[in-house]
């Protein structure tokens, strides 16, 4: 029998001796790669659409078209007046939170490994955490910018008024259903669509919002995917149009 | 939190750090034991009390992970010690148990959990709500009728065992300590199972957001990650909480509309005490 010294309750504490730590890495390194190049590309505001032999491919991140469809003009970024919508989704989702609380603010890192020392724990009570009760605002209008997505992606197979298909139109279409299973997986429209009731079987509504509820469930079930699929997703389909449109390389594509 | 399967761990010589002491102090007290195929933590915490250290304390009941009694943390996870392998454990290395560090230490692996219980005492429970129609919701011998699809979704937190290994992970009672401020996610379990009945009258959502103090979870899913009985307690409990009490007082559109959940549900009495530890 031997006696074993017990490390304090220090930040990162803990027994554990797995890799806990490379989850909240990984997060803050995706996280922080997004949103920097989100930004950018929102203040720099070119190359967003694919516009050559009659294409019109609209970047996911430039959506809806605000200069194309009401000539909006404005030497200010202007896609922000649309990006706040998607990403105010993203940064007050349920998925989302846990993974920025576990990485950017260290509460806790992981599970069972002491957090950061705070003066007083609030939580999401409090100014301005609080405001991740808005999520479902932020959802009703993320429906809007999925609507104007599907529009985009199906007028891109359109070149001067043909048909046609191409690299472009099948990235396009991956990324607006990826985003759509997002969002409809989202746990404030699971509520809305029948978690809501106290009662599923009382009335033929109740009963109709029930099998919209379990369906809903399975798209929730994997949220947490759906949130990264989706984000790589917009990002890649950005990053496609910007080197497409910037004539780094064409994309192939055919008109029948 | 998965691990995978040591194959390569054959029965044998194995050391276990066991945190000895009370609430004044103490320490990982090692211990070597020979090792059998298919032993648990517990076989191997209740062989040492037995051969080695008749003094420890252990509590443990069924042995089965039904009773919620043996949990502790196991190489720094809150885990059943009946449910543990040690050859799910790397062999390679001594394994520490030591106590649930969420609640008071009495002594060794044994730690007072009354709080839950003084918390668990503060929820009005099931009351039928005064105007259940007969013949659909109560039938003449006064039993309740209750349509499967509703009991679904409620039957999965009936699975709790009370093992409260979700309130010992959740950050918010275990390194903040706001036990007088948060009930935990055991408890929001059950205010969820009630709130979720059909044929309950009584609306805590008031006790769900003050008292219980639901804003304070910031949805980590811990609890879930350690549930051993695999309860989407955040998902399917402290969300739809969450996203109840939103309707009630953050949602400006059901603001506008007058659409208040709970209508016609009556106020809980008044609460008794705020559980402290």
């Amino acid at each position: 029998m031997t006696t074993v010294a017990t490390p304090p309750r220090r930040l990162g504490a803990t027994m554990r001796r797995d890799r806990w730590w490379v989850q909240p890495v990984l997060v803050v390194t995706s996280l922080t790669l997004f949103g920097v190049y989100t930004i950018i590309h929102a203040i720099v505001s070119n190359y967003y659409a694919i516009t050559a032999g009659g294409a019109h491919l609209q970047s996911p991140m430039f959506s809806p078209d605000l200069p194309g469809i009401i000539q909006f003009h404005t030497s200010l970024p202007w896609a922000f007046l649309v990006l706040w919508a998607p990403l105010g989704l993203r940064s007050t989702c349920y998925y989302y939170r846990k993974s920025y609380y576990r990485s950017f603010f260290l509460a806790p890192p992981s599970c069972a490994v002491a957090g950061a020392a705070r003066r007083k724990y609030t939580g999401e009570t409090k100014f301005p955490l609080v405001l991740n009760n808005m999520h479902r605002v932020f959802f009703y209008f993320a429906v809007i910018v999925i609507g104007f997505l599907w529009y985009d992606a199906i007028r891109g197979l359109f070149y001067h008024g043909s048909f046609g298909i191409g690299v472009g139109n099948a990235i396009m279409f991956v990324n607006v259903f990826c985003l759509s299973a997002f969002t409809f997986g989202c746990n404030s429209w699971r509520h809305l669509i029948g978690g809501k009731l106290n009662c599923f079987s009382c009335t033929p509504a109740a009963q109709t919002r029930h099998n919209a509820w379990k369906r809903v469930s399975i798209l929730n079930g994997r949220h947490m995917q759906w949130a990264w699929i989706s984000m790589f997703t917009v990002w890649g389909t950005d990053l496609y149009i910007w080197l497409v449109s910037s004539g780094a390389f064409s994309d192939p594509h055919h008109v029948f | 939190m998965s691990e995978t399967i040591d194959l390569a761990h054959a029965p044998g010589p194995r050391k276990l750090q066991i945190w000895r002491g009370d609430l004044t102090s103490g320490e990982l007290v090692e211990y070597e034991l020979e090792t059998e195929p298919g032993m648990v933590v517990l076989d191997a915490v209740l062989e040492i009390q037995r051969s080695q250290a008749p003094d420890l304390a252990v509590r443990w009941n069924c042995k089965a992970a039904k009773c919620g009694s043996c949990s502790a943390e196991v190489n720094g996870r809150p885990r059943l010690m009946c449910k543990t392998r040690l050859d799910h454990l790397p062999a390679d290395e001594p394994i520490t148990v030591e106590p649930m560090r969420a609640f008071p230490l009495i002594r060794d692996l044994v730690t007072d959990v009354s709080w839950n219980y003084r918390v668990n005492k503060q929820i009005t429970p099931f009351t039928p709500r005064e105007s259940l129609k007969p013949g659909v919701e109560v039938n003449e011998k006064g039993e309740f009728l209750i349509d499967q699809a509703d009991t679904d979704r409620m039957s999965e937190f009936r699975k709790c065992i009370e093992c409260f290994m979700c309130q010992d992970v959740c950050h918010i009672l275990r390194d903040h300590r706001l036990h007088d401020r948060y009930y935990g996610p055991r408890f929001m379990m059950r205010m969820a199972s009630l709130d979720m009945h059909p044929l309950d009258g009584v609306d805590r959502l008031d006790q769900i957001a003050d008292e219980g103090g639901i804003g304070l979870c910031n949805i980590t899913k811990c609890c879930t990650e350690v549930c051993p009985e695999g309860i989407h307690i955040t998902d399917n409990a402290i969300i739809p909480m969450k996203e109840r009490v939103v309707d009630q007082r953050h949602d400006p559109l059901l603001k506008l509309l007058h659409r208040t959940p709970n209508k016609g549900r009556r106020k809980p009495p008044p609460r008794t005490e705020t559980p402290t530890l």
